[in-house]
């Protein structure tokens, strides 16, 4: 990471470049268990997100957690335009990538640093999976 | 990714665009978690629920269904994770005709790709089991765990759009616990206390899940006395995967890659973490609610063997549901049929339950019946079940079959020291 110009490399990504505003929380994801994607919020009332839009957000969250839903459900909530455009985990799981993969919706995970901790809710950010890498806008 | 000439083939097109997706979509997460290469595999377990899949989903399915058959058919044997609609049980639900039609528009369409409508998620007690080494792409978290632990077969949770690549190119992308250096022990837990009944063995492994730090831990369990029955490890390894999405776990002197505590942990085996009665105890407590009003029971996730079919239909022998409370037990078709050849059917629905065959309770538009039907409070012995419904409006709660059945017939909750 470089101070003046923040970017974040992960391990490895998938999708398109995108950029837009980051929704941040230290909190794990599966678009099952925790997700209302008729209202495109956080249903699942333990999560720090709970009652929020993740509608267009990068959404920036620890582990994938869960079962195997979420590898259908990120192409079906894109085709509503319900989706966030970015995942950024620190750890996904096969199913986040299968998802991500048949969804064409860009992911990036296993960065040098807790992405949790260092981008905040409200940042701009640009992400290029096939560098694996975020910068700060 | 290094591939064969045939996968280079399919790879470009060669054998038509289904079987182009299938290696699309396998070497892409192929190359996201550094495969090398791919992997042959026998068996594929697709879920696919319409809940899940949408319009967009469906409208895929149909896609790859309008093609060619020599294009289309699937090349392993397949078979199908529980659906999201009980024909025959629909109505009572209060699911709506638009459900109904596009479970019906994705049956149509995977019945043309040649795979068997299965609709269980216990493929692995009920259909085929896989063996000692074999390489799966199966799609159910609890499917998963239990072939690689209990089973000591070869898969990663190969959610429905993976599990359809590998259905028709009949092989995955070589990486995770298909590799011998991914199945080692991470994590480990010494237990002290028998867990007594198929709720505490689902707590055993919520608690166990809730401490993987993400999909590559492995736990490996300690001071399990006697082996547990086939039941209870399904229990057990669902609530585990649920909880942590975790796809293996090693269960010392139960299952077979660890006949010892050595075979376990490649250097230095980690400090055990102790659980005991009073943790299993403290996670049942969590989902305790304020009062004891309840609308509906559900058994399911996983769905029910025989036996435990057998049990809950012991367990209502001559008596009556309260009226205000809806029961639900969830199982396979060749389970159903043998319920109703046996009188278990019979014997569940005489006394007010109903029994759903195909189905799981979360992978039925659980939100939607909930909201219809005016089902918040829910009971259940499945801790998965309990992990899931949090986030669908419910306020679930766990506890063993009995007590589940006890409250039932009372109509409010008895007997969990609410």
């Amino acid at each position: 990471m470089s101070d003046r110009q923040r970017i974040y490399t992960g391990a490895a990504g998938i999708g398109e470049k995108v950029s837009g505003e980051v929704l941040v929380a230290h909190d794990n994801f599966s678009a099952r268990y925790d997700l209302d994607r008729i209202n495109g919020v956080f249903s699942r009332p333990q999560h720090k997100l709970f009652g929020q839009s993740y509608v267009g957000k990068i959404l920036v969250l620890n582990i994938a957690k869960g079962g195997v839903a979420t590898a259908w459900m990120l192409r079906e909530m894109a085709d509503r335009d319900m989706a966030p455009t970015a995942l950024l985990l620190n750890a996904a799981n096969p199913i986040m990538a299968q998802g991500a993969a048949f969804a064409n919706l860009p992911l990036i995970d296993r960065f040098e640093v807790d992405i949790t901790s260092v981008l905040k809710t409200g940042e701009r950010v640009a992400v290029d999976p096939a560098a694996a890498t975020v910068k700060v806008l | 990714m290094k591939l064969s000439e045939h996968e280079k083939a399919m790879l470009a097109g060669e054998e038509g665009p289904a079987r182009r997706y299938a290696m699309e979509q396998i070497t892409r997460v192929g190359a996201f978690f550094g495969a090398a290469d791919c992997v042959e595999v026998s068996q594929v377990h697709l879920m696919a629920d319409p809940e899940s899949l949408g319009h967009a989903g469906v409208d895929f399915l149909e896609s790859l269904a309008a093609m060619p058959k020599a294009e289309r058919k699937v090349r392993v044997a397949t078979v199908t994770d529980p659906r999201g609609v009980d024909f025959e049980a629909y109505k009572r639900l209060k699911q709506t005709e638009a459900m109904v039609d596009l479970e019906r528009r994705a049956v149509a369409a995977f019945e043309a790709l040649g795979i068997m409508m299965t609709n269980t998620c216990i493929n692995y007690q009920t259909i085929l089991p896989p063996v000692m080494g074999e390489h799966l792409a199966f799609g159910d978290t609890g499917s998963s765990i239990y072939a690689n632990s209990v089973l000591g077969a070869r898969t990663n949770f190969e959610g429905g759009p993976s599990a359809l690549a590998a259905a028709l190119a009949g092989r995955t992308a070589r990486y995770g616990f298909h590799l011998p250096e991914h199945r080692g022990g991470t994590k480990l837990f010494d237990v002290d206390v028998a867990p007594g009944d198929l709720a505490e063995w689902g707590a055993l492994g919520a608690l166990i899940g809730k401490a993987m730090e993400s999909y590559w831990d492995v736990p490996v369990v300690t001071g399990i006395g006697a082996a547990p029955t086939s039941d209870e490890l399904k229990q057990f390894g669902a609530a585990l995967a649920s909880f942590g999405s975790t796809p293996m776990f090693h269960m010392v002197g139960v299952s077979p890659e660890a006949p010892d505590l050595a075979a376990t942990f490649d250097k230095t085996t980690p400090r055990p973490v102790k659980l005991g009665a009073d943790d299993i105890a403290a996670l049942v407590k969590s989902y305790r609610p304020k009062d004891d009003a309840l609308h509906v029971v559900a058994f399911a996730a996983p769905q029910l063997s025989l036996v435990e079919m057998r049990t809950l239909a012991d367990l209502l022998d001559g008596r009556t549901l309260h009226g205000s409370v809806a029961l639900l037990a969830a199982t396979s078709p060749e389970i159903k049929s043998a319920c109703d050849r046996m009188g278990i059917t019979n014997a569940i629905e005489g006394a007010g339950g109903m029994v759903l065959s195909g189905v799981c309770f979360y992978q039925m538009y659980a939100r939607e019946i909930g909201e219809a039907n005016g089902w918040r409070r829910l009971m259940s012995n499945s801790a998965k079940l309990v992990n899931i419904l949090g986030g669908y409006g419910y306020e679930p709660m766990l506890a063993s079959m009995e007590q589940c059945v006890d409250s039932a017939v009372a109509g409010r909750i008895v007997g969990a020291g609410t």
